[in-house]
């Protein structure tokens, strides 16, 4: 029972309250991103002093830029899988080989598309290639999370384990199917080449792949940041039992996050074939160590993280691989060794419980 | 006295290998303040939790307006009526103010009428509407937390310490808070230590030891027994005196 003395509620009181206690707004934290620039300036700085032609640099920063998105499209679901159901999946390079295979599978019967020399008619028989290659990565994903990962929901060193084993399964299987030769992946012909701008030549896929990525990088922030789901997914990656105890079936929302990670894996996968030009079982194994170092330097469960350390592995990539080629292949593990000697989760890590 | 609207009828839960609630019975009256008592260790979040669904019960029935909800997952639970303020308050600090509002009314929009209801009470919020949750005081995360379980009408809300480390005059808005709620008729199932606080709210009251119940009493009688007090609660009362 409510006793007679007792004082009521007090607004004035409680702004005396607030007027001591609120920390002002964060400003932006911008300084991570300078990054970029700084890399390429540096690169700049020290390919002039070595002679090398401005041109050679701009090739290769757009060859960094194009690199870079492409992994950013396969990295992304995985940053959010692992932020969010807290799921190590190794086998995610499994969705960015099947991927790659099924989009050349289709590619097959469009030949005469891809062979065409319409812009109009290449980008046709490439968004198909890619749809079907998204849709068959995503499906595989479902059986994948349904299957093997619900199991092990929450027990790190198995999900290692099992996910490893899953990735070797479906390279053999890729070579059951398709045959273990190595495969060509020729661009279309409106899409070979480059385009010349004064002395420098800028290639006309590197260009679509930029393009692409910059496209899926404003959908997800778009999806993240301005809709319901998106709002789930954010506090998910933060408190997955909070947002099930306001009553949201959050194994369902894992599902979803899982099934649209591996269909980007597989637009990925496609993308990657087509710069390369040729497809083997292992690309998936090839690319995986590199999305690994760019999710953990951009932060587990942060897309910003993601799409900033992705261009910074692929500008360390290119740069090294032009100026120090023998450095070329350890420059990444320097790189996330200095990142995360700066901040040790990571560039934008996602605040957790 | 009215019909209880939760149960629990010889709950147990296990925690890995320890065994912490070890046969919990009580009932919590439809439309009052049931307040769960005791010492720090007693068992008092897990009883909580596993109403929840966060935790499953090994043993024993747990029912919810004439429902066996034990062994139900937690976002059927809250979809069952029951709201959850845990200890750790559990804002999302990277989602605003707004967006953890917007997420916690799940059945429709946010209702104007009903928000300005909350910010009459936490005033806070309004001010902080646009800010990331993580930037807000301790007080003001625990308003959110609070704010985020009545935002839409629930049945049953079940509160975890919501006193602990928050200043006094934030605490007089809480209970202006409570107070309007329980004018609403919404039951409520609140773990406390501050026994000051538990006093000046409180309808029933639970003392919890060990994982079980080891005293039942109206908030009037177990307030005017000060030997009951200082036996059951004793270390915690000169604690939050």
């Amino acid at each position: 029972m409510p006793n007679a003395g007792d004082p009521g509620p007090s607004p004035r009181g409680d702004e005396q309250a607030d007027a001591a206690a609120p920390m002002p707004r964060a400003r932006g934290d911008y300084l991570p991103v300078l990054l970029l620039p700084g890399l390429a300036a540096a690169a700049l700085a020290i390919m002039t002093w070595q002679g090398v032609p401005f041109s050679t640099w701009v090739t290769l920063t757009i060859a960094a830029l194009a690199m870079g998105m492409m992994i950013f499209v396969i990295a992304s679901g995985l940053t959010l899988v692992f932020g969010l159901m807290d799921v190590l999946n190794f086998a995610h390079g499994a969705f960015i080989a099947v991927g790659a295979y099924l989009a050349m599978t289709t590619l097959i019967p469009l030949a005469g598309w891809v062979e065409a020399n319409s812009l109009s008619l290449n980008l046709l028989a490439l968004g198909l290639a890619m749809l079907v290659a998204m849709l068959g990565s995503g499906a595989l994903g479902l059986a994948f999370e349904r299957i093997i990962i619900m199991p092990v929901y929450g027990q790190h060193l198995k999900q290692i384990l099992i996910t490893t084993g899953g990735l070797i399964v479906a390279e053999q299987l890729i070579h059951v199917v398709w045959g273990g030769d190595q495969k060509p992946m020729p661009l279309p012909t409106a899409l070979r080449g480059a385009v010349i701008v004064g002395n420098i030549a800028l290639e006309k896929f590197r260009l679509l792949a930029v393009a692409i990525g910059l496209i899926i990088f404003f959908a997800m922030l778009v999806l993240l940041n301005r809709s319901k789901l998106g709002l789930l997914i954010r506090a998910g990656v933060e408190n997955g039992e909070m947002v099930e105890a306001l009553g949201y079936r959050i194994r369902r929302l894992f599902a979803l996050v899982f099934v649209a990670g591996s269909a980007l894996a597989g637009l990925g996968g496609t993308l990657w074939a087509l710069y390369r030009e040729t497809l083997t079982a292992s690309i998936g194994s090839e690319v995986i160590v590199l999305v690994f170092i760019v999710i953990i330097i951009g932060g587990l469960g942060s897309v910003g993280g993601c799409f900033l350390g992705a261009l910074l592995v692929a500008q360390m990539a290119n740069y090294t691989g032009y100026l120090a080629p023998k450095v070329a292949i350890a420059s990444n593990i320097l790189l996330m060794v200095a990142i995360l000697m700066w901040r040790p989760q990571g560039l934008y890590p996602v605040a957790k419980r | 006295m009215s019909e209880p609207l939760l149960t629990l009828a010889g709950v147990h839960t296990h925690i890995g290998q320890y065994h912490i609630l070890q046969g919990v019975d009580f009932a919590v009256p439809a439309g009052a303040m049931t307040v769960l008592l005791g010492r720090n260790g007693a068992g008092k979040t897990t009883t909580l939790r596993t109403i929840m669904g966060l935790w499953k019960p090994s043993r024993g029935q747990v029912t919810f307006a004439g429902q066996p909800i034990g062994g139900w997952p937690a976002h059927a639970i809250a979809r069952a009526g029951i709201a959850y303020v845990p200890e750790t308050m559990a804002v999302f600090s990277d989602l605003t103010v707004a967006e953890n509002m917007l997420l916690a009314a799940r059945d429709g929009p946010l209702e104007a009428a009903r928000l300005d209801w909350v910010f009459s009470f936490f005033p806070a919020l309004k001010r902080f509407w646009t800010q990331p949750a993580g930037t807000l005081s301790g007080g003001q995360k625990q308003m959110l937390s609070i704010a985020r379980a009545v935002i839409e009408p629930r049945q049953l809300i079940l509160i975890d310490e919501p006193t602990k480390g928050i200043a006094p005059v934030i605490i007089e808005n809480m209970i202006g808070a409570f107070r309007e709620l329980k004018r609403e008729r919404t039951t409520i199932l609140l773990v406390e230590q501050n026994f000051r606080f538990a006093e000046a709210l409180g309808d029933w009251a639970v003392v919890m030891d060990d994982g079980r119940i080891v005293h039942r009493a109206s908030m009037a009688e177990l307030a005017g027994d000060s030997a009951t007090q200082h036996r059951l609660l004793g270390l915690s009362l000169e604690a939050h005196a």
